[in-house]
């Protein structure tokens, strides 16, 4: 199917281009004002809304929300854009109407008392209406005046008008009449829908796109795989560019919700800020700093490679940074995601409690690929989370069984949530018999960080190792770690790169006790070198002392020696002195006896 | 505002409008005109004495349209006897106003 490409931004020029129209163009151009309907999504396919004050035929078999539409478009008319409406229903009583939208959440009761809103229903039995002659259906115009005037209608639904074909016979005159029917709507400058019911072959069973010729809707509800889809195209919107594709559709308890994008383009921002994973080893692996805001992440694995537990830590710090969080889960319940991850230590629900925390699960076959894209989209309008996880993305498959469609929806929910700035973190489970780069929904390419959880198997034991395959601009680890669960989370541990390849578990703590009984025995090695060394020193210092000692001794010895010859010499000095005084007679040969005692 | 248009009955026994007929229309047109003079016709002609019309404009009275559930115009609506039957176009097939009033059964 080719997409065409449709931007917000087209559109806006659009816009802008009809409104420039019917202002003043100078050459007297007027080109088509368009009535916002308010429906979500409807507005940007159609580029601005239904063609103001022309008739819309909206039409689709039973059951495909025709009368919803045309009923949401008054709704919101009256309630957000201040135009009151009347809905002639042919096929329901305004009870019945009301009970009916009341599951869409439109108070029709109130509306009508506050006059914003007038139901007429119109019974036509053919059981009880005989045709004779000539007639018209003024008497339909006379209602619908009233209904217009009573409160100031400017939009008008007539749901459907068909059942006048079944209850009256003469074609010519109906024919006729509706013409006339929309000739007046026109001339009365009421925006109108027209619903049919649709014919095999045709639009409308009556042919009623003969008549209504501006603006065409069809909508569809298609069963395939015994999953149904609503679609909706414009067939046809006359004077003005609108979306071709076809659309899917969603009603839910709070209205219509259109997906208009077949792609939005590539025009996000990319942010620089970053955001914690939740796992410290994580993040040092991506530079320390953890993801890039808006960026998507994807997180593949074997089964029970520990991916969910990956997604509940990023939900965990997210929601702990004070932020919301979208957790669509395709595979557990709330109670038993929470309960598996209270195990490893992580509170999923008290962020579910303080409303940070959106858990959104359901069965991936309950819906079509589109309507899981819709209600993706719907949810994240109405929660605006920062980040988004998806757990697992591989199960959509299963609703779809087209990887070629999986990778078109997901492209387009990867774009709008890069418009949004919301980071995304998705989970894929891929097949142990094939390479996990080649299995992932082919939307690798889209992915900005991508993240493999790997069984190993060695040495009859299973062990999770995780390893960054890309991730855009950072600077990010080489490194395979190993990634262990634990009762405080998950921790990521530097592996070991053996000869047999990456050692992890048991293999690792057998390496690291080796290495640890190594480091040990240099260690009693270098003590005992000290050891030694120091004893050594100490005897060396001893011998020292002792030689000091001797030295000193000595030297005491030379010192006192030489003091008492000193002494000697002193005493023999005086003492000669002496002898010379008590024999002044006597010769001085004497004297010469003096160096020998000083020899000696 | 209803508009009646009294028939006297010759034969003054109790059956004196047993049946009531109003006829619906919007302006004075061809059809309404035509209608209500088809319709005089029948009643005189089988219903002598025993009927009442009312004629009921909407252009002056739109409200009845949607009370009285008329979308078509002329519609006649027969009022009494029970059950209501409705009849539209400008009454020109006779027999088949007739029938839709059930009156073949009356008339016999």
């Amino acid at each position: 199917m080719a997409n065409k490409v449709f931007s917000p931004v087209n559109f806006a020029l659009k816009e802008e281009k009809v409104t420039r129209n019917n202002s003043t163009n100078g050459r007297g151009l007027v080109g088509i004002s368009k009535v916002r309907t308010g429906v979500k999504g409807l507005d940007e396919i159609t580029g601005g809304g239904l063609p103001q004050g022309r008739p819309t035929l909206i039409c689709g078999s039973a059951g495909s929300g025709k009368t919803m539409l045309a009923m949401e478009f008054l709704v919101r008319g009256a309630l957000e854009y201040g135009e009151s409406g009347v809905f002639m229903a042919f096929e329901e009583t305004a009870e019945e109407l009301s009970q009916n939208v009341a599951s869409l959440g439109f108070d029709l009761p109130t509306l009508i008392s506050r006059k914003k809103m007038y139901v007429d229903y119109v019974h036509i039995d053919p059981s009880e209406i005989q045709e004779t002659g000539d007639y018209d259906l003024e008497g339909l115009f006379v209602r619908l005046k009233l209904a217009i005037d009573s409160v100031g209608a400017k939009r008008v639904v007539l749901d459907t008008l068909e059942a006048l074909f079944s209850g009256l016979k003469n074609q010519a005159i109906l024919r006729a009449e509706i013409r006339r029917l929309f000739r007046w709507l026109k001339d009365h400058g009421l925006t109108a829908i027209i619903t049919a019911e649709r014919g095999d072959g045709t639009l409308s069973r009556y042919g009623l796109e003969e008549y209504v010729s501006d603006c065409v809707i069809l909508l569809d509800n298609r069963v395939k795989d015994q999953v149904a889809t609503r679609r909706m195209r414009i067939v046809k919107y006359r004077g003005t560019s609108h979306g071709a594709n076809e659309y899917p559709f969603l009603i839910d308890e709070s209205g219509f919700s259109v997906l208009p994008l077949s792609s939005l383009g590539l025009q996000h921002q990319a942010s620089t800020q970053r955001i914690p994973s939740g796992i410290s080893g994580l993040d040092e692996m991506l530079g320390g700093k953890g993801f890039y805001r808006g960026s998507t992440v994807l997180v593949s694995g074997t089964a029970g490679s520990g991916k969910t537990s990956l997604a509940a830590h990023f939900t965990d710090a997210t929601c702990s940074a004070g932020q919301k969080c979208l957790y669509f889960a395709l595979e557990e319940s709330l109670s038993q995601v929470s309960r598996n991850m209270k195990s490893i230590g992580l509170d999923i629900k008290k962020h579910v409690d303080k409303g940070l925390l959106s858990f959104q699960a359901w069965r991936p076959s309950s819906y079509s690929l589109e309507m899981h894209l819709v209600r993706l989209h719907k949810f994240v309008e109405d929660f605006k989370p920062d980040a988004v996880i998806f757990d697992p993305i591989t199960n959509l498959i299963m609703s779809a069984g087209d990887q070629l469609e999986v990778t078109s929806v997901l492209t387009r929910f990867i774009d709008f949530l890069k418009m949004k700035q919301i980071t995304a973190l998705f989970t894929s489970l891929t097949d142990a018999t094939t390479a996990a780069e080649t299995s992932d929904v082919g939307i690798s390419s889209l992915i900005d960080t991508w993240l493999l959880v790997r069984d190993l198997e060695i040495n009859g034991e299973r062990n999770r190792a995780l390893y960054v395959i890309k991730s855009r601009g950072m600077a990010h680890s080489n490194q395979v770690r190993e990634f262990v669960i634990t009762s405080r989370g998950v921790q990521l541990i530097p592996a070991y790169l053996g000869t047999q390849g990456v050692l992890t578990g048991t293999s690792r703590m057998i390496q690291e006790a080796q290495e640890a009984a190594e480091r040990l025995r240099l260690e009693h090695d270098l003590e005992r070198k000290q050891f030694t060394l120091e004893t050594k020193r100490k005897t060396i210092e001893a011998q020292i002392a002792a030689l000091r000692a001797e030295y000193e001794v000595a030297e005491k010895e030379a010192t006192s020696v030489m003091e008492e010859a000193e002494a000697v010499r002193k005493q023999r000095g005086a003492d000669r002195l002496a002898f010379a005084k008590s024999r002044s007679s006597n010769g001085a040969e004497h004297g010469k006896s003096t160096p020998v005692l000083e020899r000696k | 505002m209803k508009k009646s248009q009294n028939n006297k009955s010759a034969n003054g026994n109790g059956d004196e409008e047993r049946w009531i007929l109003r006829l619906y229309i919007a302006g004075q047109t061809p059809k309404s005109l035509a209608a209500l003079s088809n319709l005089n016709a029948i009643c005189e002609a089988k219903l002598k004495g025993q009927y009442k019309i009312e004629v009921i404009d909407l252009a002056r009275q739109p409200e009845l349209a949607r009370e009285n559930q008329i979308f078509a115009i002329p519609t006649l609506v027969r009022q009494m006897p029970v059950p209501i039957r409705k009849i539209i176009g400008d009454l020109s097939d006779k027999e088949r106003v007739l029938v839709g009033l059930a009156l073949e059964e009356a008339a016999v």
